[in-house]
């Protein structure tokens, strides 16, 4: 006679993996069935070198987006049965619906949109088929569960009726201490949960299939069989089975599709966050805790937050510790529950470890109550989806993986060459650095050579990127995500990633960068990186604009952060030295070039301000010229912004023409230092504005010649590198004027030889395309 | 009664009586009522007890587990979070007595944590018991009732420290008599700090490890917090006597609203990051913000309250630190106040006066 075992367990609950570990060593069962796709019976022997958290993935091959995942971590009961099985040497079958029907079953409705960035489009989540992660449930929790809650996670929501918000800690407390088997305790419980409950139609079809698989291991001569499966599924399963034709009935003519699975590397992070089946479990790290610790797991946990504490220099002693432990058990006492759950932890830590600090706290939450596991695949694994989509867009866009160095010129004007250079864009997102962008990019924008070579450790990476995406798009566009909700991410970065989205055609991913982009922006104090960062900016926006993709929001960022630089500048302007001046200089210099490309529409939906406030580069010349006229300022800040006024047609008032300024800023009032930086940054870059206004040069001349010999020792290193900087065609026109100045000689009085200035002026004529004849 | 403020275990008197009766759950010794019952006078049972915090009940329920823990209780918060009204209730819920109370200043002197003498007595008499005068910490210990000491942190460093003693020994050494008071079971701490006094008076780690800390936060809602700033600004400009002015629920909103943006450094829409100015913002600045606009309104304008009677009041509260503030200021003008749509009024009057 065969006895058939039910263990009802709550997915990715550590109780329940401990009551399973325990009984299956007392049961010595000779096979075991575990709630999971059937397809997955022959990756079972893998198990051992993987190393959880990892997820069974299962899909369609050429259908990127029928995707299901079923995460294991090493507190998952069935991850612990999974590996007594291989332990033991004895069979170990999945006995769910079989992946191939509940994909197909998920219709063209679930399917969605290609490339929506959503890993996988898991099944409806009220009929999970595979481990639904139990819930956390808050203590905001209603008071009476939805029923498909109850369905999904069962322990957690009598743990919750029972007045716990923690469900592993009602386990441990009510299941645990009461009868030899917690199981014999949570199928009555079952039984009376799903009194009068009738199964929808995949609920029903999933039970039967269960119900086959059982039949089927009891037919081959099996004596004793362990079923680990959802709690819920436990009435389903026991003894008496009806009889089989009536589950046959049900299972007949589903629809199927050609499935496949594979394992893939799992996060506690997506533990946490992963909702395909609805709830996620919202502490992995703490059950990951429960499950592995001996004993007394309130003083561990609270002794390794003090450690976790301490890394980060903070002050905690002992006995912060032992108060804190003191507090969570007082507080479990005040509410009425014998145990301390991790509501009551994590209340103690603040109060006591972290001293009321929300940080700190955010650090413990981080760091252990979600925690930062990540798991590893054994190199036996089969292919995943993101290499297939990678291997069949490369047989589209005839770019083959090869071993050998190679070069490749793309021309994106060609809808071929524009695809493949978003797939190499999307790849480098990916860490897959097959194709290195080469330098070729100063002729034209339009143009992108690439170096290729397909290095095996890419498929490494590929398979480790398996879990953000099935698509190369979508598993981009997460890690676009992803890289901008680090919480170490600067600015700098962030601009980056914006033109690397925009580069890889991940429209997808940009509203969440872009957030974080602005969100950065706001906080930072330091207006040089926001000046730093505005070029780019700009330009990925134009570059947005040329190529169509639609960069929403961006122009908003953009001028807002024009704004910002706008405000601030005037703060940091004041008290450089030297070297923060030429500094800040160049991001001058890059705001206003960026601030050029800005076209006027961005000016914003106001127009109620007067005119120059409201395009952008009005609003900016504005700001140069209130800083402009402040006495404060470093020469060479005050130079540049006198000959950016200049060159803008803002310097014509009377008493403010450049000639006025510069007049001013060589006057005795000033060091001759100051004043040779201020020439420096007025004619920083080129010397012709000397050569065609006379009075400029007269006053330069006259400060120069007004100098004492020690003065101009002084000035001269500046002078040097301000005049070594020019073309030396410019430097000897600029001296033929010093010259002729003297001899108040007009050099254009010199009579021009038409005969041999012909050659040379047709040239000219060409080259502007005005060539007669 | 003919007291301006009754204390409040006088003006609660009924709600701790019918507790006390009703309470059958273990009582830590010296407590007139149990940690279950203390938590439902402090947050009300909807019916016979009113709720006298608003807040979440978690905070409250540490509070209370703390105080039963025999640890000491600091409560943190920015001003206008209802620190002392808490610690008051706290204080007259467990001890049925909330008015052993020490204010914390820069002035507050070690006798005001320990002991004085009547120095006529101390003459005439030498040092004796009778010529001492208890501080509330002492008489506190002696009776094991709750002394709460209020603005912790405006105390000198070393007035501060006289605590450590009293708080991990339990005991207040009197050497002039070679003796010492020992606190009876029941005796504990409830401190007030403000959180932006941060820096000020720092506790030492030594004190500061003897307290579990609670921050009490700001209104979680901008419902919940114009709803208290209307309600206190009505109050007090009827106890002004201020003329009638007609105040918009709009303006009061407007205020609030940008209040609440600055300090959390985000729109409420959650879309735009602020930078934060240096000041506090509380809900009792918003008050007084709006008190002093309808005094100008009443006043100098035409009786209605409108943004320019706000406008300069806002900037005052908000640049509290010249040059940073002043930026974070223009910042929020020019990148949110300017977009909004029907506060372009607002925006004007603020450039007026920033």
């Amino acid at each position: 006679m065969s006895v058939v075992s039910v263990l009802g367990v709550r997915h990715h609950g550590p109780g329940s993996a401990r009551a399973v570990q325990a009984e299956l060593e007392r049961l010595r069962p000779d096979v075991i069935l575990i709630e999971g796709p059937p397809e997955a019976d022959e990756l079972v022997a893998l198990a051992p070198e993987l190393e959880p958290p990892v997820a069974l993935l299962a899909h369609v091959p050429g259908e990127a987006a029928k995707a299901a995942f079923w995460p294991f971590a090493g507190f998952s009961p069935e991850w612990q049965a999974i590996l007594y099985g291989v332990r033991a040497g004895i069979p170990v079958r999945f006995c769910d619906l079989p992946a191939a029907h509940s994909l197909a079953d998920q219709g063209p409705a679930a399917a969605g949109p290609k490339d929506d960035g959503d890993p996988a489009t898991a099944p409806d989540g009220d009929a999970a088929p595979g481990p639904g992660p139990g819930s956390g449930p808050g203590d905001d929790a209603a008071p009476e569960p939805p029923a498909d809650l109850m369905r999904v996670d069962p322990i957690g929501t009598l743990a919750q009726a029972a007045g716990y918000d923690d469900p592993e800690r009602w386990w441990e407390d009510v299941v645990e201490h009461r009868g030899d088997t917690p199981f014999e305790v949570i199928a009555e419980a079952m039984a009376a949960v799903r009194e009068g409950h009738e199964p929808d139609e995949r609920e029903a079809r999933r039970e039967a299939y269960m119900r086959r698989t059982l039949r089927a291991a009891l037919k081959q001569g099996h004596e004793r069989v362990a079923v680990v499966c959802g709690a819920w599924h436990v009435p389903a399963l026991s003894a008496p089975l009806p009889p089989a034709k009536a589950d046959d009935a049900l299972l007949r003519g589903l629809p199927k599709v050609k499935a496949q699975l594979t394992w893939v590397p799992w996060t506690y992070g997506r533990l946490a966050w992963w909702s395909g089946y609805g709830a996620g479990i919202a502490s992995p790290g703490w059950y990951h805790h429960l499950f592995t610790a001996k004993d007394r797991p309130v003083e561990r946990w609270l002794a390794e937050a003090a450690a976790v504490l301490r890394d980060e220099g903070l002050p905690v002693s002992s006995a912060h510790v032992i108060e804190s432990v003191r507090l969570a058990h007082s507080l479990a006492t005040l509410r009425g529950r014998p145990l301390a759950g991790l509501g009551e932890v994590t209340e103690a830590a603040r109060a006591v470890l972290c001293e009321g600090d929300d940080l700190a706290v955010e650090l413990i939450q981080r760091r252990m109550v979600v925690g930062d596991r990540l798991g590893h695949v054994s190199d036996g694994t089969p292919m995943v989806p993101l290499q297939r989509d990678l291997r069949d867009q490369q047989r589209r866009l005839k770019l083959k993986p090869e071993a050998l160095d190679r070069e490749l010129g793309l021309d994106l004007r060609k809808p071929l060459d524009l695809e493949r250079s978003h797939l190499l864009h999307r790849l480098l997102l990916l860490d897959v650095g097959w194709g290195a962008l080469g330098q070729a990019r100063g002729k034209g924008t339009f143009r992108e050579t690439w170096r290729l070579q397909w290095r095996p450790e890419f498929d490494l990476a590929l398979i480790e990127a398996a879990a953000l995406g099935v698509t190369v798009a979508s598993a981009a566009a997460q890690r676009a995500r992803d890289l901008a909700a680090a919480p170490s991410v600067t600015l700098a970065d962030l601009t980056g990633l914006v033109e690397r989205c925009l580069l890889a055609d991940l429209p997808q991913a940009l509203p969440e960068v872009l957030s974080a982009l602005s969100a950065k922006a706001a906080l930072d104090t330091d207006v040089t990186h926001l000046m730093a960062a505005l070029p780019a900016m700009v330009r990925a926006h134009r570059y947005g604009d040329v190529r169509g993709t639609s960069a929403q929001g961006l122009a908003v960022i953009v001028r807002s952060m024009l704004d910002r630089i706008c405000v601030g500048l005037p703060v940091a302007v004041t008290g450089l030295d030297d070297e923060a001046a030429s500094a800040l200089l160049g991001g001058v210099d890059g705001v206003h070039a960026a601030v050029a490309l800005m076209s006027e529409d961005t000016g914003g939906p106001d127009t109620a301000e007067s005119a120059p406030q409201a395009s952008p580069r009005g609003r900016w010349l504005v700001t140069l010229r209130g800083i402009s006229d402040r006495p404060d300022l470093h020469g060479l800040i005050e130079g540049r912004l006198t000959r950016i006024l200049l060159d803008a047609g803002e310097l014509d008032g009377a008493g403010d023409s450049a000639g006025d300024r510069m007049s001013r800023a060589m006057s005795r009032g000033h060091a001759p230092t100051r004043a040779a930086s201020w020439i420096e940054g007025f004619l920083g870059g080129g010397g012709l504005l000397l050569v065609h206004d006379p009075r400029l040069l007269g006053l330069m001349d006259a400060w120069l010649t007004g100098l004492s010999g020690e003065q101009f020792v002084d000035v001269l290193p500046l002078l040097r590198r301000t005049f070594g900087g020019f073309a030396a065609p410019e430097r000897r026109a600029i001296g033929e004027r010093v010259r002729s100045a003297d001899r108040a000689e007009r050099t254009a009085d010199r009579g021009v030889d038409e005969r041999r200035a012909a050659a040379a002026a047709q040239t000219v004529l060409t080259i502007l395309g005005r060539a007669r004849g | 009664m003919t007291v301006l403020r009754p204390h409040a275990e006088d003006q609660y008197a009924e709600e701790l009586a019918v507790l006390a009766k009703d309470d059958d759950r273990p009582r830590p010794p010296g407590w007139k009522l149990s940690p279950w019952a203390v938590t439902t006078y402090i947050l009300g049972d909807g019916e016979r007890v009113t709720p006298k915090y608003v807040g979440a009940r978690r905070i409250v329920e540490v509070a209370v587990a703390t105080l039963a823990t025999d640890r000491a209780l600091l409560l943190l918060g920015v001003p206008g979070t209802a620190k002392t009204w808490l610690s008051e209730h706290l204080a007259a819920a467990i001890s049925g007595d909330s008015t052993l109370l020490v204010q914390g200043t820069a002035g507050t002197a070690e006798e005001a944590v320990r002991y004085g003498w009547n120095y006529a007595r101390l003459l005439a008499e030498g040092p004796s018991v009778e010529a001492m005068t208890p501080s509330p910490v002492m008489r506190a210990m002696a009776e094991g009732r709750v002394a709460r000491v209020e603005e912790l942190t405006r105390m000198p460093s070393d007035v501060q420290d006289a605590l450590i003693t009293v708080l991990s020994e339990k005991t207040l050494p009197i050497p002039e008599l070679n003796r010492e008071v020992q606190a009876e079971r029941g005796f504990n701490v409830i401190a007030t700090a403000n959180d932006r006094d941060r820096g000020v008076n720092e506790l030492s780690s030594a004190l500061r490890r003897r307290f579990n800390t609670v921050v009490l936060p700001v209104p979680a809602t901008a419902e919940e917090e114009v709803d208290i700033v209307s309600r206190r600004v009505t109050q007090l400009g009827r106890s002004l006597e201020l003329p009638e002015t007609s105040t918009g629920l709009a303006e009061i909103r407007r205020v609030v609203t940008v209040f609440r943006e600055l300090r959390a450094g985000v729109t409420e829409d959650g879309r735009t990051k602020l930078k934060s100015p240096s000041g506090t913002l509380s809900t009792a600045e918003a008050i007084s913000v709006l008190t002093s606009g309808i005094a100008l309104a009443a006043h100098f304008g035409d009786g209605v309250l409108r943004p320019a009677d706000v406008a300069a009041g806002i900037v005052g509260a908000v640049v509290q630190e010249p040059v940073s503030d002043r930026v974070v200021w223009r910042e929020y003008l020019e990148t949110v106040v300017r977009e909004r749509s029907g506060w372009r009024d607002f925006y004007r009057a603020c450039r007026e006066v920033s």
